[in-house]
């Protein structure tokens, strides 16, 4: 069972669009579709450690504000050089407006 | 002799890319990989940022590490100069005789600083290489005395780094102002406060006559009489693209190897990327031009895998690159110098964003200056913009509140 922790509100996050969420010593990016599901991914790029959450949506795929590495931020994985490691995901539910995030 | 497959010279971004790209390709012939410096394929652009600024000696990240390398197969050759091309035999020449022959060959050579050409000048250090880097980051101690020659990306970068490490910084530009190739006024000018703020010096306009040895360390005389009594001088006064080997091929160069929206040179199995060629862009009147960023060298050593493969297709990539000083992050998409007007988005205090947009209205660039986080979004919705050659409405770049998005989809439709 995944540890439940809540994120932000559900209209915190645009539609199509990302925000980054700190936890303990974490970041994490927490994304919204343009048809309102969510998604989260580990918040630092995995070739500089630079927050996504600075970056771009465009469909599914976030890319990074830094060196311009994708990710498809369904699955994590990486889409374009210079990301070449994909990103960790984690499971998203939506309870009463309020967004969690599944961690350990 | 091996089977002839694609021969790369150059292991840096664009042949690397390019090695990965024919990969990436499902192409399952031989690739030889040559590279000048010794070692991996490495990342450049940090040589002059996390790379000066650590505190210790520190590694750039490879771009290929030995998996990546062994996983590919990519014969890689780290350390050796190619002799010659040979066309006619279709075989590169190794500077130790070995013959690589070739069915499809591509030059991503690179381009070297430019040596300064004064008197004394033998006391110069430039940055280009791994070993530059670390042979300079181990002189830059507290109180060290950096003499930079030239203002423009990459001495600035150092002279932020070097303020970091407790050097005292002079930077000696030539011209009248700090960054007048590639950056907005505007922008530039903000830069040079930033370092004027963190104890950086300027001589502007400032010729160099000659350099003498003082004491331990030596001075920089400058035309007008100054001297800059200094330890360290570095210069970055630009690039030579690296031609030698197309020259004596007989390629044609023009500002460099020159190659068509394709990337290919006179000769159709032999093309050039990055640094090293001049190519005409088709969002700029298919204007010839020679870039030497990072991501041009990713975009084209890309390209150039595919069009090594028959592909055939131009080369039309929005220009980008970016620096880091001190907490700034500069970014420019597409060519400012082709803008007719320039529209300011206000994005709050210790920031500023640019759009630049031609005589017909054409948004042809941004450039905004600023933390990371303020300006990477919207500089990347204007590259997409650039490349849909959209006519943004100007009161919509000009508002704040406008969102940029919005356009992006108004240009698609």
């Amino acid at each position: 069972m995944p540890n439940w922790i809540e994120a932000c509100g559900a209209d915190d996050i645009e539609p199509e669009d990302v925000r980054a969420f700190n936890h303990g010593h974490e970041t994490y990016a927490i994304y919204r579709t343009e048809d309102g599901k969510f998604f989260a991914t580990d918040g630092l790029c995995t070739h500089e450690q630079v927050d996504l959450a600075d970056g771009l949506v465009m469909g599914t795929v976030i890319e990074c504000p830094m060196h311009n590495g994708r990710f498809d931020f369904t699955t994590g994985k990486a889409l374009s050089a210079p990301a070449c490691v994909d990103l960790k995901t984690y499971p998203v539910k939506v309870e009463n407006g309020r967004v969690f995030i599944g961690l350990g | 002799m091996s089977e002839p497959g694609i021969v790369i010279i150059g292991a840096g971004e664009a042949g690397a890319r390019a090695a990965l790209g024919l990969r990436m390709r499902q192409y399952r012939g031989p690739i030889a990989l040559i590279g000048a410096e010794p070692g991996l394929p490495y990342e450049r652009p940090p040589l002059s940022k996390a790379v000066m600024a650590a505190p210790t000696l520190a590694a750039p990240p490879v771009t290929l590490d030995e998996a990546a390398i062994a996983r590919n197969e990519i014969d890689y050759r780290a350390g050796i100069q190619v002799a010659a091309i040979d066309r006619a035999g279709r075989v590169v020449v190794l500077a130790d005789g070995q013959r690589l022959p070739y069915q499809r060959l591509l030059i991503a050579a690179g381009a070297t600083p430019r040596r300064l050409a004064v008197p004394g000048a033998e006391a110069v250090s430039y940055l280009r290489s791994a070993e530059d880097a670390r042979l300079l980051r181990a002189r830059l101690q507290p109180g060290t005395r950096l003499a930079i020659i030239g203002g423009g990306l990459i001495g600035l970068e150092i002279a932020a780094c070097a303020i970091g490490l407790g050097c005292q910084v002079t930077i000696i530009e030539q011209a009248a102002a700090i960054l007048m190739r590639a950056v907005p006024p505007a922008l530039a000018a903000m830069i040079e406060a930033r370092h004027r703020a963190a104890g950086v010096q300027f001589r502007l306009g400032a010729a160099i006559a000659r350099i003498e040895a003082r004491g331990n360390g030596h001075a920089v005389i400058l035309a007008a009489g100054e001297v800059l009594p200094c330890d360290v001088i570095l210069a970055g006064i630009g690039v030579v693209p690296e031609t030698n080997l197309a020259a004596a091929a007989g390629l044609a160069l023009e500002n460099g190897i020159r190659v068509d929206a394709s990337l290919a040179t006179g000769d159709p199995d032999i093309f050039a990327a990055g640094d090293c060629c001049s190519f005409p862009h088709p969002l700029y009147e298919g204007r010839r031009m020679r870039l030497e960023s990072w991501r041009n060298a990713q975009d084209q050593g890309n390209q150039a895998a595919a069009n090594l493969l028959g592909a055939a297709a131009p080369f039309a990539a929005v220009p980008w690159f970016w620096s880091d000083q001190y907490e700034f992050c500069l970014q420019i998409a597409g060519l400012p110098q082709f803008g007719a007007a320039i529209i300011a988005r206000e994005i709050g205090p210790g920031a500023k964003f640019l759009f630049h947009l031609d005589a017909d209205g054409r948004l042809v660039a941004a450039s905004a200056l600023g933390p990371l986080g303020a300006i990477a979004r919207d500089i990347k919705i204007a590259e997409l913009l650039i490349a849909q050659r959209a006519h943004p409405a100007p009161e919509i770049l000009a508002a704040p509140d406008a969102r940029l998005k919005s356009l992006l989809r108004q240009a698609a439709a």
